[in-house]
């Protein structure tokens, strides 16, 4: 992992606290919103957000195929909006995404703010903090997806291969856990 | 300060609006505009403020029918406004579920003397602030998210900037003070202890601080995102321009690329010809029609 530089979409969301995150497990971390700066980075985080608001940026700056194809052979971390632009195939409403990772994903399948939750998550990385915001629902998995962590029987932390995603924010937590699983995969 | 779970998740949707915009809507047609635009959220009012302004009158909380209307109508956050000290009007958003309720100097204040006490809700707040002090008296009654007043509905960023800046200023000031120095400061800015303490620790806000009050132009977007806002309010700017849908896709382009200027004139050339709103200069706004002197 030594002199790798992780890179975080920086088109919208909370991709400061992904950078803080990332350093705190010794990554070189750095904001990514063009495609140079994303082919210079050797793993990349989507960080939490606005789904829609970054999926019209990769759109207009002709963002969307690079990062697809960066996706192709290198690890991408999806947090919230990020597992939501990582998935197959998105619901309510359907929307475009990168179909990286095998799972069919529900949008904002909680509610609303008030049914913002944090809750104590068993996971195969052990006991973690989860803060879920106005989160996705990962509704399907596919063959090649392994389930880390369920919350109400639903997968929350799931990886396939390189890539992996979750449907709360590890990096609104001072554990650093989730992040360095991630960069286990470099 | 006690960062319960609650003020956490409060603080938690903040951080996920960072580096976007968030749009003043009057219907769900212009809330569909506004998330194709790319805007993170959207403030639904009955008028936006250069409108409240020109009518005069009592501006209160809008139409639960118009409110509901824009939350069906987009999947992105739905903020509403409450007047200043107006707990019920707030208590009445939160039945509704809205996402985010702004404590608005632009409705006209309920209490001149008091806000809302706001830990005691479960959803989130924003609140307008014109200085350190201000900023921390909000986030003392528990607001999770600050914006700066500027002045709301002028189409004129220089209360915006007078704003941030002297934010800024004051927070920056306060990293290089001894311990022994901070009580004063507190005294000097009528503000809780604890929460000088913190920012002169950290040189910052405990929690997310955007710009709000004047923002018209790409460029405007750009200016308070480099003064130091992490996300930006656009009221009249967006649906008072003469072509709302370019000026909202642009705003949200210069909002993202605010530090490269190439991008930022990208998005300046989005707009071609067509005219961002009327602006007003602050000296001739009578004093009792500012906005920004509401609350304190």
């Amino acid at each position: 992992m030594a002199g790798k530089t992780v890179g975080v979409l920086a088109l919208q969301g909370d991709y400061e606290r992904h950078m803080r995150a990332l350093e705190a497990v010794g990554a070189h971390a750095v904001e990514v919103r063009t495609a140079a700066e994303m082919a210079a980075a050797d793993a990349l985080v989507l960080p939490g957000g606005e789904s829609t608001t970054m999926l019209k940026l990769l759109h207009r700056e002709g963002l969307f195929e690079p990062l697809k194809a960066f996706g192709e052979s290198k690890p991408i971390f999806g947090t919230c909006a990020g597992a939501i632009l990582l998935a197959t195939h998105v619901t309510s409403p359907e929307q475009e995404s990168l179909g990286l990772m095998d799972i069919g994903v529900q949008r904002n399948a909680y509610g609303r703010q008030l049914d913002s939750r944090v809750v104590s998550l068993p996971s195969e990385l052990g006991d973690l903090e989860a803060v879920f915001i106005r989160a996705p629902i990962i509704r399907s998995v596919g063959p090649g997806v392994k389930v880390l962590a369920t919350y109400n029987n639903d997968p929350v932390l799931a990886e396939q291969g390189r890539h992996l995603v979750a449907t709360f924010h590890p990096e609104l937590t001072s554990d650093s856990r989730v992040h360095a699983y991630f960069l286990s995969k470099l | 300060m006690i960062l319960n779970e609650q003020y956490r998740l409060k603080v938690g949707l903040a951080e996920m609006l960072k580096g976007g915009v968030i749009m003043d809507v009057v219907t769900p047609e212009q809330a569909i505009i506004a998330e194709r635009a790319g805007a993170c959220a959207v403030m639904a009012l009955e008028r936006v403020p250069s409108d409240i302004r020109r009518d005069g009158g009592v501006a209160r909380m809008s139409h639960i029918s118009l409110i509901r209307g824009i939350m069906e109508a987009v999947s992105i956050p739905v903020m509403a406004k409450a007047r200043i000290g107006h707990f019920v009007e707030a208590r009445v958003l939160e039945a509704l579920e809205v996402d985010y309720i702004d404590e608005s100097e632009v409705l006209t204040p309920a209490d001149e003397e008091n806000h809302i006490d706001k830990r005691d809700f479960k959803v989130p707040f924003v609140c307008g602030a014109r200085n350190l002090g201000e900023a921390l008296r909000r986030i003392g009654e528990g607001a999770a998210m600050i914006r700066t007043k500027g002045e709301a509905g002028s189409g004129n960023i220089v209360e915006a900037v007078r704003h941030m800046r002297t934010i800024v200023k004051e927070m920056r000031q306060l990293t290089v003070l001894g311990p022994e120095e901070l009580m004063a400061e507190a005294k000097k800015h009528q503000a809780p202890f604890e929460l000088i303490e913190w920012v002169a620790k950290h040189g910052k806000l405990p929690v997310p601080n955007f710009s709000a009050g004047g923002v018209a132009t790409p460029a405007d977007a750009a200016l308070v995102m480099q003064l130091g806002a992490e996300a930006v309010f656009v009221g009249s700017g967006i649906f008072k321009s003469e072509n709302p849908e370019l000026f909202a896709k642009a705003v949200v382009k210069a909002t993202t690329y605010y530090k490269d200027p190439m991008k930022v004139m990208e998005a300046c050339e989005e707009i071609g010809e067509s005219k961002a709103m009327v602006g007003l200069e602050i000296s001739k706004i009578a004093e009792g029609e500012l906005m920004q002197t509401r609350g304190w």
